[in-house]
């Protein structure tokens, strides 16, 4: 008999079984689709977190509140946070060539008209542009006048300008943010590259507007950027020196080198969580695809048993059922694909996501290996047997 | 009447070829340890155009002995022959393609795919047989016609009465033009109208040339046939043809008459 027989007969069967069909087909698709999910948010989250602080340069210094390193580099313990004097004080002590910047990040909704976008503030004073990176498409950064006025004025990253305002220049226009007006002074290029990428996904603004907005007096860091990039251990030590008068050991200073380090170390942890979720999607979905074929067993032996008596041969159903369980799978594994993808797509609105291919093979792979064990073993089986062993099964 | 039926049986039986035939046949198998014989050398041979009953009570070997001669079973020793051809040597394959043309079966649970229409059902043994799509469609539909089905044929199973079940069964088991068609205990599920239908296609069939194999435990079905065969405890124990023939389409006139009367 043809192969096109084989087809047709599988498809009738699969037709004739539309329930079974589905549920199979739904156990691939969770599988498949939750593992692309998961996979995609881990490796999304890590790339914008290690991302962000790689664009900022390599000859800054983090200054934070709490002891990092007491708290066993996952939790931190903060007594008490910087302000706007810490940062002065600093100032004040270390040389003028380097700058001292107080920083805030804070998420925050943005909204033009009826668009509305969830965006991240990147707060700092008039050297924010030597943090932060800065290259200009239009429009201006905020100034020193800005600064000590917290004026409301918001300079906008790429992506956030292409979303709130794609067709016209936004300098000049007003957007609401956080229920308060502000004035678009400037818009960004974009930074390009996945390392800088969420740099695109910002607004900036005067370190003081930041805390008005948010209602506070304390600032989230304060980054030092050494005029020597050769200077960076020794500055180190010295702002450990001026801080720990007043702070104790409450404090931690990093170099660029120890934050990746640190972020890496934790957001290893969420990727390794988010894959351990993801392979119990996958098992719980195998298992799905399992048990419906086993539960399916009974009836379908008495099938092979049908045909077998009017004249199928051992080829004739094994490629029934290797066609109706590949078709099966990859139907079940493109949906999980599709609907991993357009999730993680959709989700980016709260969360970065990233669809890695490892992570969109593997799911398709091991839920059609499943799917296909399982719906061809059986029947393997089932097509050894004796046709009146068959018939007789229950 | 009935007797010269009867007699001719005989002559017809000596005189025509030998369609299917079962020699020193025997099956053992163990069921918990226990080793059961539940066919003892047992010879049979079915004529051309013979319908014949099997008859006995269940764990006489019966059904056993209509698995071996269907070949949905092997025997443990002994040889069955299909139109002259041992097939007790052949290959699972060889005999599902012997099963295919030569032998159609009947069975007790009407055994059609569920969910799939009768014409489907009927197709099945000619897209084993590599008919082209055409084809089968006249053929599968020519054969529900032939028991009366010609109105049902894209109806799924379970839309049909059991009769019409067992009707769609015997247009499956017809469709590839076997030499012969086994039917185990074709009226066992079904109720006293729908079985005298069923025995009324069988005998029509018979009459067309079609030699047909019952199996069943009921006397009054196996009266239908010209000849039957007493079995027990896995041996044939006697072997007569039928005097005063049951005529299915007698018993439907007279169940007819039961019926008005009642009313």
């Amino acid at each position: 008999m043809k192969f096109f027989e084989s087809f047709r007969i599988a498809l009738r069967a699969l037709n004739a079984n539309k329930v079974r069909s589905a549920l199979t087909m739904l156990g691939v698709i969770i599988g498949v689709s939750a593992v692309i999910l998961l996979v995609a948010i881990g490796t999304g989250v890590q790339h914008e977190v290690t991302g962000s602080i790689e664009g900022l340069g390599s000859n800054l210094i983090f200054a934070f509140p709490g002891n990092v390193e007491e708290g066993g580099g996952g939790s931190f313990s903060v007594t008490r946070q910087f302000s706007l004097d810490d940062a002065a004080l600093l100032e004040r002590r270390l040389g003028s060539k380097d700058l001292v910047v107080p920083i805030i990040q804070s998420p925050a909704t943005l909204k033009v008209g009826n668009r509305e976008l969830r965006t991240t503030i990147a707060a700092a004073n008039e050297n924010g542009d030597e943090v932060f990176t800065a290259d200009y498409l239009g429009g201006r950064g905020y100034r020193r006048s800005d600064v000590s006025a917290s004026a409301r004025v918001v300079v906008l990253g790429s992506t956030v300008r292409d979303d709130l305002f794609p067709y016209v220049d936004p300098v000049g226009k007003s957007i609401d943010i956080n229920g308060q007006q502000f004035t678009v002074i400037g818009h960004l290029a974009a930074q390009g590259g996945s390392l800088t990428g969420d740099q695109d996904n910002q607004v900036y603004m005067p370190v003081t507007t930041a805390q008005r907005l948010l209602g506070t007096r304390d600032i989230g860091a304060i980054v030092v950027k050494a005029d020597d990039p050769a200077d960076v251990n020794l500055l180190q030590r010295r702002i450990k020196q001026i801080l720990r008068p007043k702070f104790g050991n409450e404090f931690s200073v990093f170099t660029q080198e120890e934050t990746l380090g640190i972020l890496t170390q934790l957001l290893g942890t969420l990727t390794v969580m988010l894959a351990g979720i993801a392979g119990i999607s996958l098992l719980v979905g195998g298992i799905g695809i399992m048990n419906i074929m086993l539960v399916s067993v009974s009836e379908r032996t008495r099938e092979i048993g049908i045909r077998k008596a009017v004249g199928a041969k051992t080829y004739d159903i094994m490629s029934q059922f290797v066609i109706e369980a590949v078709v099966l799978s990859v139907l079940g594994g493109g949906v999980g694909i599709g609907l991993g993808w357009s999730g993680a797509a959709a989700l980016t609105r709260w969360v970065p996501t990233e669809v890695t291919w490892w992570a969109v093979a593997l799911a398709f792979f091991f839920s059609a290996a499943v799917g296909i064990f399982f719906g061809v073993y059986p029947a393997y089986r089932a097509s050894r047997l004796d046709p009146i062993e068959a018939l007789r099964y229950e | 009447m009935e007797e010269s039926a009867a007699t001719q049986a005989r002559v017809e039986c000596v005189e025509s070829r030998v369609v299917l035939e079962a020699r020193q046949v025997s099956k053992c198998y163990e069921l918990d340890e226990i080793e059961v014989h539940a066919l003892r050398e047992v010879d049979l041979e079915v004529c051309e155009g013979q319908m014949l009953a099997v008859m006995g009570p269940s764990g006489s070997g019966k059904s056993t002995l209509m698995h071996m001669i269907g070949l949905l079973d092997r025997p443990t020793t002994g040889n069955v022959v299909v139109e002259g051809v041992d097939v007790s040597r052949m290959s699972p394959n060889e005999l599902a393609a012997v099963r295919n043309k030569r032998i159609g079966f009947v069975f007790q649970s009407f055994n059609l795919l569920p969910r799939t229409s009768a014409q489907a059902n009927v197709e099945l043994p000619l897209i084993y047989a590599g008919v082209s799509l055409l084809k089968r469609a006249s053929m599968a539909r020519a054969s529900l016609e032939r028991v009366g089905l010609g109105d049902r044929l894209g109806h799924y199973s379970s839309q049909l009465s059991g009769g019409q079940q067992q009707r769609v069964a015997i247009a499956r088991a017809l469709v590839t033009a076997p030499s012969i068609v086994l039917a185990d205990e074709p009226t066992g599920n079904l109720d006293s109208r729908s079985g005298i239908e069923v025995m009324s296609i069988l005998q029509d069939l018979n009459r067309q040339g079609i030699t047909i194999v019952i199996v069943t435990h009921d006397d009054g079905v196996a009266r239908h046939a010209e000849r039957v065969v007493h079995m027990l405890d896995g041996r044939i124990v006697h072997d007569e043809l039928v005097e005063n023939r049951t005529l299915a389409e007698d018993r439907m006139r007279e169940l007819d008459a039961e019926e008005e009367a009642a009313q």
